[in-house]
Protein backbone atom coordinates (compact mmCIF):
# COMPACT_ATOMS: atom_id res chain seq x y z
CA UNK A 1 0.00 0.00 0.00
CA UNK A 2 2.88 2.26 0.66
CA UNK A 3 4.17 1.79 -2.67
CA UNK A 4 0.75 3.48 -3.91
CA UNK A 5 0.26 6.28 -2.33
CA UNK A 6 4.29 7.28 -3.01
CA UNK A 7 3.82 6.34 -6.63
CA UNK A 8 0.47 8.23 -6.62
CA UNK A 9 2.05 11.12 -4.87
CA UNK A 10 5.23 11.53 -6.79
CA UNK A 11 2.34 11.12 -10.27
CA UNK A 12 0.19 13.71 -8.79
CA UNK A 13 3.44 16.80 -7.75
CA UNK A 14 4.66 15.68 -11.39
CA UNK A 15 1.66 16.45 -13.75
CA UNK A 16 1.31 19.60 -12.10
CA UNK A 17 4.60 20.88 -12.55
CA UNK A 18 4.64 19.67 -15.87
CA UNK A 19 1.29 21.62 -16.61
CA UNK A 20 2.53 24.87 -15.00
CA UNK A 21 6.11 23.75 -16.32
CA UNK A 22 5.06 24.23 -20.17
CA UNK A 23 4.21 27.62 -19.34
CA UNK A 24 7.21 28.79 -17.29
CA UNK A 25 9.37 27.27 -20.65
CA UNK A 26 6.97 29.13 -23.23
CA UNK A 27 7.97 31.70 -21.65
CA UNK A 28 11.70 31.53 -20.78
CA UNK A 29 10.75 31.77 -17.30
CA UNK A 30 12.25 28.40 -15.68
CA UNK A 31 14.96 30.23 -13.74
CA UNK A 32 11.84 32.10 -12.23
CA UNK A 33 10.62 29.24 -11.86
CA UNK A 34 13.61 27.74 -10.42
CA UNK A 35 13.38 30.74 -7.86
CA UNK A 36 9.93 30.10 -6.54
CA UNK A 37 10.38 26.89 -6.00
CA UNK A 38 13.25 28.01 -3.74
CA UNK A 39 11.99 31.24 -2.12
CA UNK A 40 8.51 29.19 -0.88
CA UNK A 41 10.91 27.73 1.84
CA UNK A 42 10.91 31.51 3.62
CA UNK A 43 6.79 31.51 3.32
CA UNK A 44 6.72 27.91 4.59
CA UNK A 45 8.78 28.54 7.33
CA UNK A 46 6.83 32.12 7.99
CA UNK A 47 3.74 30.04 8.11
CA UNK A 48 5.19 27.54 10.84
CA UNK A 49 6.21 30.47 12.67
CA UNK A 50 3.17 32.37 12.63
CA UNK A 51 0.69 29.60 13.50
CA UNK A 52 3.11 27.83 16.04
CA UNK A 53 2.02 24.44 14.26
CA UNK A 54 2.07 22.89 10.75
CA UNK A 55 -0.96 24.06 8.97
CA UNK A 56 -1.36 23.31 5.07
CA UNK A 57 -3.69 26.34 4.70
CA UNK A 58 -1.37 28.81 6.08
CA UNK A 59 1.88 27.09 3.87
CA UNK A 60 0.26 27.93 0.74
CA UNK A 61 -0.72 31.01 1.92
CA UNK A 62 2.73 31.81 2.68
CA UNK A 63 4.29 30.57 -0.01
CA UNK A 64 2.09 32.04 -2.65
CA UNK A 65 2.53 35.14 -1.36
CA UNK A 66 6.55 34.52 -0.95
CA UNK A 67 6.68 33.54 -5.27
CA UNK A 68 4.49 36.57 -5.34
CA UNK A 69 6.40 39.03 -3.55
CA UNK A 70 10.02 36.80 -5.21
CA UNK A 71 8.63 37.80 -8.79
CA UNK A 72 7.40 41.52 -7.97
CA UNK A 73 11.01 42.29 -6.33
CA UNK A 74 12.95 40.56 -9.51
CA UNK A 75 10.82 42.34 -11.77
CA UNK A 76 11.30 46.11 -9.59
CA UNK A 77 15.38 45.02 -9.08
CA UNK A 78 15.03 44.92 -13.48
CA UNK A 79 13.49 48.01 -14.28
CA UNK A 80 17.17 49.49 -13.04
CA UNK A 81 19.27 49.33 -16.16
CA UNK A 82 22.68 48.02 -14.24
CA UNK A 83 21.06 45.05 -13.14
CA UNK A 84 20.59 41.92 -15.52
CA UNK A 85 17.43 40.21 -15.63
CA UNK A 86 19.43 36.83 -14.65
CA UNK A 87 20.89 38.45 -11.54
CA UNK A 88 17.96 40.24 -10.21
CA UNK A 89 15.96 36.73 -9.96
CA UNK A 90 19.64 35.28 -8.46
CA UNK A 91 19.63 37.79 -5.76
CA UNK A 92 16.26 37.65 -4.67
CA UNK A 93 15.91 33.75 -4.57
CA UNK A 94 18.87 32.85 -2.98
CA UNK A 95 18.95 35.62 -0.10
CA UNK A 96 15.37 34.38 -0.14
CA UNK A 97 16.31 31.08 0.55
CA UNK A 98 18.78 31.73 2.55
CA UNK A 99 17.20 33.44 5.06
CA UNK A 100 14.49 30.41 5.50
CA UNK A 101 17.24 27.92 6.12
CA UNK A 102 18.78 30.68 8.78
CA UNK A 103 15.26 30.53 10.29
CA UNK A 104 14.69 27.16 10.47
CA UNK A 105 17.98 26.93 12.29
CA UNK A 106 17.44 29.09 15.04
CA UNK A 107 14.07 28.19 15.50
CA UNK A 108 15.01 24.17 14.97
CA UNK A 109 13.00 23.14 18.32
CA UNK A 110 9.31 25.07 16.77
CA UNK A 111 9.70 24.20 12.94
CA UNK A 112 8.90 20.38 11.97
CA UNK A 113 11.20 21.05 8.84
CA UNK A 114 14.60 19.63 8.59
CA UNK A 115 16.91 21.26 5.92
CA UNK A 116 18.15 17.99 4.15
CA UNK A 117 14.20 17.29 4.24
CA UNK A 118 13.66 20.87 2.64
CA UNK A 119 16.76 20.71 0.05
CA UNK A 120 16.17 16.86 -1.64
CA UNK A 121 12.42 15.99 -0.25
CA UNK A 122 11.91 12.13 1.16
CA UNK A 123 9.09 10.56 -0.18
CA UNK A 124 9.60 7.38 1.29
CA UNK A 125 8.42 9.03 4.40
CA UNK A 126 5.76 10.34 2.86
CA UNK A 127 3.25 7.22 3.82
CA UNK A 128 4.03 7.76 7.62
CA UNK A 129 2.44 11.17 8.16
CA UNK A 130 -1.68 10.90 7.67
CA UNK A 131 -4.30 12.26 7.81
CA UNK A 132 -7.37 11.08 10.11
CA UNK A 133 -10.57 11.70 10.17
CA UNK A 134 -11.92 10.56 13.80
CA UNK A 135 -10.69 6.61 13.91
CA UNK A 136 -10.06 6.60 10.13
CA UNK A 137 -6.58 7.21 8.71
CA UNK A 138 -7.12 8.56 5.11
CA UNK A 139 -4.01 8.31 3.85
CA UNK A 140 -1.08 10.60 3.69
CA UNK A 141 -0.95 14.89 3.96
CA UNK A 142 1.13 14.62 0.99
CA UNK A 143 -0.92 12.77 -1.16
CA UNK A 144 -4.05 15.29 -0.89
CA UNK A 145 -2.01 18.47 -0.86
CA UNK A 146 -0.38 17.21 -3.97
CA UNK A 147 -4.15 16.28 -5.44
CA UNK A 148 -5.62 19.64 -4.18
CA UNK A 149 -3.06 21.30 -5.94
CA UNK A 150 -3.14 19.30 -9.29
CA UNK A 151 -6.82 19.97 -9.41
CA UNK A 152 -6.36 23.61 -8.98
CA UNK A 153 -3.80 23.77 -11.67
CA UNK A 154 -6.06 21.80 -14.39
CA UNK A 155 -9.13 23.93 -13.21
CA UNK A 156 -7.30 27.17 -13.23
CA UNK A 157 -5.06 26.50 -16.53
CA UNK A 158 -8.23 24.50 -18.43
CA UNK A 159 -10.98 27.62 -17.51
CA UNK A 160 -8.67 30.08 -19.09
CA UNK A 161 -6.20 28.29 -21.54
CA UNK A 162 -6.66 30.53 -24.40
CA UNK A 163 -5.68 33.69 -21.66
CA UNK A 164 -2.51 31.70 -21.25
CA UNK A 165 -2.04 30.89 -24.36
CA UNK A 166 -1.88 34.32 -25.52
CA UNK A 167 0.20 35.47 -22.84
CA UNK A 168 2.44 32.81 -23.41
CA UNK A 169 2.69 33.06 -27.05
CA UNK A 170 3.22 36.92 -27.27
CA UNK A 171 2.78 39.51 -24.13
CA UNK A 172 3.27 42.33 -25.94
CA UNK A 173 0.16 41.16 -28.21
CA UNK A 174 -1.76 40.57 -24.74
CA UNK A 175 -1.27 44.17 -23.47
CA UNK A 176 -2.54 45.45 -27.17
CA UNK A 177 -6.12 43.11 -26.71
CA UNK A 178 -6.29 44.94 -23.94
CA UNK A 179 -5.80 41.70 -21.35
CA UNK A 180 -4.62 41.72 -18.13
CA UNK A 181 -1.32 41.05 -18.75
CA UNK A 182 0.35 41.50 -14.63
CA UNK A 183 -2.66 39.89 -13.70
CA UNK A 184 -2.12 35.93 -16.09
CA UNK A 185 1.23 36.55 -14.36
CA UNK A 186 1.00 36.77 -11.16
CA UNK A 187 -1.77 33.90 -11.41
CA UNK A 188 1.08 32.01 -13.18
CA UNK A 189 3.46 32.72 -10.49
CA UNK A 190 0.57 32.07 -7.89
CA UNK A 191 0.13 28.13 -9.75
CA UNK A 192 4.08 27.57 -9.49
CA UNK A 193 4.00 28.56 -5.70
CA UNK A 194 1.04 26.48 -5.08
CA UNK A 195 2.76 23.83 -6.98
CA UNK A 196 6.15 23.92 -4.99
CA UNK A 197 4.24 23.44 -1.89
CA UNK A 198 2.80 20.51 -3.10
CA UNK A 199 6.28 18.89 -4.19
CA UNK A 200 8.31 20.16 -1.16
CA UNK A 201 7.70 16.96 1.12
CA UNK A 202 8.25 14.35 -1.85
CA UNK A 203 10.77 16.24 -4.27
CA UNK A 204 12.31 19.14 -1.95
CA UNK A 205 13.29 22.30 -3.27
CA UNK A 206 16.01 21.44 -6.13
CA UNK A 207 14.34 18.76 -7.59
CA UNK A 208 10.81 20.28 -8.35
CA UNK A 209 12.90 22.54 -10.57
CA UNK A 210 14.13 19.15 -12.83
CA UNK A 211 10.43 18.61 -12.68
CA UNK A 212 9.35 21.77 -13.33
CA UNK A 213 11.64 22.04 -16.32
CA UNK A 214 12.71 18.92 -17.86
CA UNK A 215 9.23 17.44 -18.72
CA UNK A 216 8.00 20.39 -20.19
CA UNK A 217 11.57 20.40 -22.29
CA UNK A 218 11.25 17.14 -23.57
CA UNK A 219 7.39 18.11 -24.97
CA UNK A 220 8.48 20.84 -26.41
CA UNK A 221 10.92 19.22 -28.47
CA UNK A 222 7.85 16.96 -29.84
CA UNK A 223 4.33 19.06 -30.11
CA UNK A 224 3.13 21.59 -32.25
CA UNK A 225 0.38 22.94 -30.04
CA UNK A 226 0.30 24.12 -26.78
CA UNK A 227 -2.30 21.65 -25.75
CA UNK A 228 -0.54 18.65 -27.04
CA UNK A 229 2.55 20.32 -25.42
CA UNK A 230 1.14 20.26 -22.45
CA UNK A 231 0.08 16.54 -22.99
CA UNK A 232 3.09 15.45 -24.14
CA UNK A 233 4.22 16.68 -20.38
CA UNK A 234 2.19 14.68 -18.84
CA UNK A 235 3.46 11.75 -20.36
CA UNK A 236 6.84 12.20 -19.82
CA UNK A 237 5.87 13.23 -15.97
CA UNK A 238 4.45 10.00 -15.76
CA UNK A 239 7.12 8.21 -17.36
CA UNK A 240 9.67 9.79 -14.98
CA UNK A 241 8.10 9.10 -12.21
CA UNK A 242 7.36 5.13 -12.78
CA UNK A 243 11.01 4.63 -14.81
CA UNK A 244 12.10 6.81 -11.67
CA UNK A 245 10.52 4.71 -9.29
CA UNK A 246 11.62 1.83 -10.84
CA UNK A 247 15.30 2.47 -10.70
CA UNK A 248 15.39 3.78 -6.89
CA UNK A 249 13.76 -0.16 -6.15
CA UNK A 250 16.02 -1.62 -8.44
CA UNK A 251 19.56 0.23 -6.98
CA UNK A 252 18.08 0.94 -3.22
CA UNK A 253 18.89 4.22 -3.86
CA UNK A 254 16.75 8.38 -3.46
CA UNK A 255 13.37 7.98 -5.65
CA UNK A 256 12.94 12.01 -5.77
CA UNK A 257 16.65 12.04 -7.09
CA UNK A 258 16.45 8.63 -9.26
CA UNK A 259 13.02 10.54 -10.39
CA UNK A 260 14.90 13.70 -12.02
CA UNK A 261 17.82 11.08 -13.43
CA UNK A 262 14.80 9.79 -15.38
CA UNK A 263 13.46 12.70 -16.71
CA UNK A 264 16.49 14.28 -18.00
CA UNK A 265 17.04 10.68 -19.18
CA UNK A 266 14.14 10.49 -21.33
CA UNK A 267 15.17 14.03 -22.75
CA UNK A 268 18.65 13.28 -23.92
CA UNK A 269 16.97 9.93 -25.35
CA UNK A 270 14.25 12.07 -27.20
CA UNK A 271 16.94 14.26 -28.75
CA UNK A 272 18.73 11.56 -29.90
CA UNK A 273 15.89 10.28 -32.03
CA UNK A 274 15.10 13.56 -33.44
CA UNK A 275 18.82 13.62 -34.57
CA UNK A 276 18.66 10.24 -35.93
CA UNK A 277 15.59 11.39 -37.42
CA UNK A 278 17.19 14.47 -38.98
CA UNK A 279 17.95 13.93 -42.25
CA UNK A 280 14.65 12.90 -43.04
CA UNK A 281 13.16 15.50 -41.47
CA UNK A 282 15.20 18.25 -43.40
CA UNK A 283 14.64 16.64 -46.47
CA UNK A 284 10.78 16.85 -45.90
CA UNK A 285 11.23 20.42 -44.94
CA UNK A 286 12.79 21.10 -48.25
CA UNK A 287 9.90 19.46 -50.44
CA UNK B 1 -15.57 61.40 -40.38
CA UNK B 2 -14.18 64.81 -38.30
CA UNK B 3 -12.78 62.85 -35.36
CA UNK B 4 -9.29 62.02 -36.42
CA UNK B 5 -8.30 58.51 -35.98
CA UNK B 6 -4.72 59.16 -34.22
CA UNK B 7 -3.68 62.32 -32.31
CA UNK B 8 -0.15 62.77 -30.72
CA UNK B 9 0.24 65.62 -28.70
CA UNK B 10 4.09 66.57 -27.55
CA UNK B 11 4.94 63.05 -26.88
CA UNK B 12 8.31 62.37 -25.09
CA UNK B 13 10.05 58.51 -24.27
CA UNK B 14 12.78 57.50 -23.12
CA UNK B 15 14.64 54.22 -23.09
CA UNK B 16 15.93 53.73 -19.57
CA UNK B 17 17.74 56.77 -18.92
CA UNK B 18 18.15 57.76 -22.80
CA UNK B 19 15.81 59.60 -24.26
CA UNK B 20 14.38 58.81 -27.74
CA UNK B 21 11.77 60.61 -28.57
CA UNK B 22 10.75 64.15 -27.68
CA UNK B 23 8.46 66.65 -28.61
CA UNK B 24 6.18 64.61 -31.02
CA UNK B 25 3.02 65.84 -32.26
CA UNK B 26 0.63 64.95 -34.81
CA UNK B 27 -2.56 64.51 -36.22
CA UNK B 28 -3.75 62.23 -38.85
CA UNK B 29 -7.04 61.98 -41.21
CA UNK B 30 -9.75 59.33 -40.83
CA UNK B 31 -9.13 56.32 -43.47
CA UNK B 32 -5.96 57.29 -44.76
CA UNK B 33 -2.62 55.30 -44.78
CA UNK B 34 0.06 56.43 -42.83
CA UNK B 35 4.12 55.79 -43.17
CA UNK B 36 6.07 56.69 -40.03
CA UNK B 37 9.95 57.39 -42.08
CA UNK B 38 12.85 57.61 -40.01
CA UNK B 39 16.60 56.43 -40.03
CA UNK B 40 17.37 53.38 -37.83
CA UNK B 41 17.06 54.18 -33.95
CA UNK B 42 15.16 57.08 -35.11
CA UNK B 43 12.09 56.22 -32.65
CA UNK B 44 9.71 54.73 -35.01
CA UNK B 45 9.05 51.36 -33.47
CA UNK B 46 8.92 53.02 -29.94
CA UNK B 47 6.55 55.71 -30.88
CA UNK B 48 4.08 52.90 -32.00
CA UNK B 49 4.64 51.25 -28.58
CA UNK B 50 4.10 54.50 -26.64
CA UNK B 51 0.70 55.30 -28.88
CA UNK B 52 -0.25 51.20 -28.02
CA UNK B 53 0.76 51.58 -24.12
CA UNK B 54 3.08 49.00 -24.57
CA UNK B 55 6.37 51.44 -23.23
CA UNK B 56 5.52 54.09 -20.87
CA UNK B 57 5.28 57.92 -21.70
CA UNK B 58 7.64 60.52 -20.08
CA UNK B 59 5.16 63.27 -21.45
CA UNK B 60 2.43 64.07 -23.61
CA UNK B 61 -1.09 62.57 -24.97
CA UNK B 62 -2.30 59.94 -27.28
CA UNK B 63 -6.06 59.85 -28.23
CA UNK B 64 -7.44 57.43 -30.57
CA UNK B 65 -10.96 58.74 -32.03
CA UNK B 66 -11.22 61.46 -29.82
CA UNK B 67 -10.96 59.42 -26.61
CA UNK B 68 -8.35 57.28 -24.17
CA UNK B 69 -6.90 54.15 -25.86
CA UNK B 70 -8.08 52.35 -23.11
CA UNK B 71 -11.61 52.81 -23.40
CA UNK B 72 -11.36 51.15 -27.24
CA UNK B 73 -8.37 48.95 -27.24
CA UNK B 74 -10.49 46.63 -29.66
CA UNK B 75 -10.66 49.60 -32.34
CA UNK B 76 -6.88 49.45 -32.62
CA UNK B 77 -4.93 46.40 -33.43
CA UNK B 78 -1.08 46.09 -33.50
CA UNK B 79 1.20 44.42 -35.44
CA UNK B 80 4.28 43.63 -34.04
CA UNK B 81 7.56 43.42 -35.76
CA UNK B 82 8.01 39.69 -37.15
CA UNK B 83 11.49 39.18 -34.76
CA UNK B 84 9.78 39.80 -31.50
CA UNK B 85 7.55 36.74 -31.78
CA UNK B 86 9.11 33.81 -30.83
CA UNK B 87 8.15 31.43 -33.98
CA UNK B 88 9.19 28.22 -32.43
CA UNK B 89 6.21 28.38 -30.08
CA UNK B 90 3.99 25.25 -30.60
CA UNK B 91 0.87 26.84 -32.34
CA UNK B 92 -0.62 26.58 -35.50
CA UNK B 93 -1.54 29.18 -37.64
CA UNK B 94 -5.56 28.92 -37.40
CA UNK B 95 -4.43 29.92 -32.91
CA UNK B 96 -2.32 32.50 -33.93
CA UNK B 97 -5.05 34.36 -35.89
CA UNK B 98 -7.60 33.32 -33.56
CA UNK B 99 -6.00 35.69 -30.87
CA UNK B 100 -7.39 38.28 -32.44
CA UNK B 101 -10.89 37.24 -31.27
CA UNK B 102 -9.51 36.87 -27.72
CA UNK B 103 -10.38 40.74 -26.73
CA UNK B 104 -14.11 39.89 -27.74
CA UNK B 105 -13.92 36.98 -25.48
CA UNK B 106 -14.05 36.34 -21.58
CA UNK B 107 -11.68 34.39 -20.29
CA UNK B 108 -13.33 31.56 -19.88
CA UNK B 109 -14.44 31.24 -23.47
CA UNK B 110 -13.21 29.24 -26.62
CA UNK B 111 -13.42 30.98 -29.91
CA UNK B 112 -16.50 30.06 -31.48
CA UNK B 113 -17.76 29.03 -35.02
CA UNK B 114 -18.19 32.39 -36.01
CA UNK B 115 -14.55 33.76 -34.60
CA UNK B 116 -13.42 30.12 -36.96
CA UNK B 117 -15.52 31.84 -39.30
CA UNK B 118 -13.76 34.86 -39.70
CA UNK B 119 -10.28 33.94 -39.22
CA UNK B 120 -10.86 31.75 -42.17
CA UNK B 121 -12.05 34.70 -44.20
CA UNK B 122 -9.02 36.65 -43.38
CA UNK B 123 -6.22 33.91 -44.01
CA UNK B 124 -8.27 33.57 -47.24
CA UNK B 125 -7.88 37.20 -48.01
CA UNK B 126 -4.00 36.80 -47.42
CA UNK B 127 -3.64 34.01 -49.69
CA UNK B 128 -2.89 31.64 -46.35
CA UNK B 129 -5.66 29.75 -45.96
CA UNK B 130 -4.14 26.54 -46.99
CA UNK B 131 -1.59 26.95 -44.08
CA UNK B 132 -3.85 27.25 -41.65
CA UNK B 133 -3.06 23.91 -39.88
CA UNK B 134 0.79 24.84 -40.18
CA UNK B 135 2.63 24.90 -37.24
CA UNK B 136 4.60 28.86 -37.06
CA UNK B 137 7.73 27.36 -37.30
CA UNK B 138 7.36 25.68 -40.31
CA UNK B 139 6.55 28.92 -42.60
CA UNK B 140 8.91 31.58 -44.44
CA UNK B 141 8.78 34.72 -43.13
CA UNK B 142 6.42 36.13 -45.42
CA UNK B 143 4.17 34.14 -44.87
CA UNK B 144 4.31 34.33 -40.92
CA UNK B 145 4.07 38.51 -41.41
CA UNK B 146 0.93 37.40 -43.25
CA UNK B 147 -0.25 35.24 -40.18
CA UNK B 148 0.11 38.33 -38.05
CA UNK B 149 -2.01 40.66 -40.69
CA UNK B 150 -4.70 38.11 -40.80
CA UNK B 151 -4.73 38.18 -36.75
CA UNK B 152 -5.16 42.27 -36.64
CA UNK B 153 -7.77 41.97 -39.56
CA UNK B 154 -9.98 39.53 -37.58
CA UNK B 155 -9.38 41.81 -34.85
CA UNK B 156 -12.07 43.99 -36.49
CA UNK B 157 -10.33 46.86 -35.42
CA UNK B 158 -10.83 50.86 -37.48
CA UNK B 159 -7.16 51.84 -36.66
CA UNK B 160 -4.24 49.65 -38.10
CA UNK B 161 -1.00 49.97 -36.73
CA UNK B 162 1.94 47.76 -37.89
CA UNK B 163 5.62 47.70 -36.81
CA UNK B 164 7.41 47.13 -40.39
CA UNK B 165 5.25 44.60 -42.05
CA UNK B 166 7.27 45.08 -45.28
CA UNK B 167 10.40 44.10 -43.54
CA UNK B 168 12.31 41.02 -45.10
CA UNK B 169 8.94 39.82 -47.21
CA UNK B 170 8.61 37.92 -50.61
CA UNK B 171 7.21 39.92 -53.64
CA UNK B 172 3.90 37.45 -52.95
CA UNK B 173 3.65 38.73 -49.61
CA UNK B 174 3.93 42.58 -50.63
CA UNK B 175 1.05 42.17 -53.11
CA UNK B 176 -0.85 40.31 -50.65
CA UNK B 177 -0.28 43.29 -47.83
CA UNK B 178 -1.02 46.06 -50.60
CA UNK B 179 -4.27 44.03 -51.06
CA UNK B 180 -4.82 44.40 -48.20
CA UNK B 181 -4.48 47.93 -47.84
CA UNK B 182 -7.37 48.10 -50.26
CA UNK B 183 -9.79 46.16 -48.19
CA UNK B 184 -8.96 48.45 -45.23
CA UNK B 185 -9.43 51.46 -47.46
CA UNK B 186 -12.60 50.57 -49.04
CA UNK B 187 -13.96 49.98 -45.23
CA UNK B 188 -12.66 53.66 -44.12
CA UNK B 189 -9.86 52.26 -41.64
CA UNK B 190 -6.65 53.88 -40.97
CA UNK B 191 -3.61 52.20 -41.27
CA UNK B 192 -0.25 53.39 -39.82
CA UNK B 193 3.00 51.77 -40.66
CA UNK B 194 6.87 51.82 -39.55
CA UNK B 195 8.32 51.97 -43.13
CA UNK B 196 11.90 51.65 -44.19
CA UNK B 197 11.62 51.46 -47.95
CA UNK B 198 11.35 54.91 -49.35
CA UNK B 199 11.10 53.93 -52.91
CA UNK B 200 7.51 52.38 -51.78
CA UNK B 201 6.41 54.91 -49.83
CA UNK B 202 4.31 57.22 -52.70
CA UNK B 203 2.89 53.89 -54.16
CA UNK B 204 1.33 52.33 -51.13
CA UNK B 205 0.95 55.16 -48.86
CA UNK B 206 -0.78 58.85 -48.82
CA UNK B 207 0.21 60.27 -45.59
CA UNK B 208 3.99 60.53 -44.29
CA UNK B 209 5.17 61.40 -40.76
CA UNK B 210 9.03 61.62 -40.42
CA UNK B 211 10.85 61.57 -36.82
CA UNK B 212 14.32 61.41 -36.09
CA UNK B 213 13.82 61.65 -32.31
CA UNK B 214 11.52 64.49 -32.81
CA UNK B 215 9.22 65.20 -35.40
CA UNK B 216 10.33 66.39 -38.63
CA UNK B 217 7.42 66.58 -40.55
CA UNK B 218 4.03 65.25 -40.96
CA UNK B 219 1.52 65.78 -44.25
CA UNK B 220 0.29 63.97 -47.49
CA UNK B 221 3.04 62.35 -49.45
CA UNK B 222 2.72 64.77 -52.19
CA UNK B 223 3.92 67.66 -50.28
CA UNK B 224 6.01 66.25 -47.36
CA UNK B 225 8.34 63.73 -49.32
CA UNK B 226 10.56 66.63 -50.41
CA UNK B 227 14.57 66.14 -50.84
CA UNK B 228 14.70 68.49 -48.10
CA UNK B 229 12.60 67.03 -45.52
CA UNK B 230 14.04 63.58 -46.56
CA UNK B 231 17.95 65.02 -45.83
CA UNK B 232 16.50 66.53 -42.85
CA UNK B 233 15.26 63.30 -41.55
CA UNK B 234 17.81 61.31 -42.70
CA UNK B 235 20.96 63.73 -41.26
CA UNK B 236 21.65 64.38 -44.70
CA UNK B 237 22.58 60.92 -45.95
CA UNK B 238 20.23 59.70 -48.85
CA UNK B 239 20.09 55.90 -47.35
CA UNK B 240 21.14 53.31 -49.86
CA UNK B 241 18.94 52.36 -52.68
CA UNK B 242 17.02 55.33 -53.24
CA UNK B 243 16.64 56.69 -56.65
CA UNK B 244 15.66 60.05 -55.98
CA UNK B 245 13.69 61.80 -58.96
CA UNK B 246 12.89 58.38 -60.33
CA UNK B 247 10.27 57.70 -56.94
CA UNK B 248 7.39 55.61 -58.74
CA UNK B 249 4.25 57.72 -58.64
CA UNK B 250 1.19 56.48 -56.89
CA UNK B 251 -0.72 54.67 -59.42
CA UNK B 252 -4.12 55.64 -58.64
CA UNK B 253 -5.23 53.11 -56.43
CA UNK B 254 -4.53 55.06 -53.18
Amino acid sequence: MNDIWILATASLVASSCALVGVLLVLRRLSLLGDAISHSVLLGIVLAYLVMGERSEMAMMVGAVLMGLLTAGLTQLLQKNPHIQSDVSIGVVFTSFFALGVVLIAIYAGQIDLDQECVLYGEIAFVPFDTVVWGEQSLGPRAFWLALAVFLINVVVIGVAFERFKLMAFHPLLALSLGLSVPFWHAMLMTLVSLTTVASFDAVGAILVVALLVIPASSAYLVATSLKAMMGWALVYAQLSVLLGYGLAVWLDSAIAASIGVMAGGLLLLTLAIQQLLKPKASQLNLS
Amino acid sequence: MSVSPLRVENLAMRYHTQPVLEGVSFDIPAGSSVAILGPNGAGKSTLLKGIMGLAPLMQGKVSVFGGALTDQRLKVAYVPQRDESDWDFPIQVMDVVLMGRHGHLKFWQRPSSVDRALAKQALQKLDMLPYQNRQISQLSGGQQQRVFLARALVQQADLYLMDEPFAGVDMMTEKAIVGLFEILKQQQKTIVCVHHDLNTVAEYFDWVILINHGLIASGPVETTLTPEIIAKTYGGRIPLGLKLGTQRKGNGRF
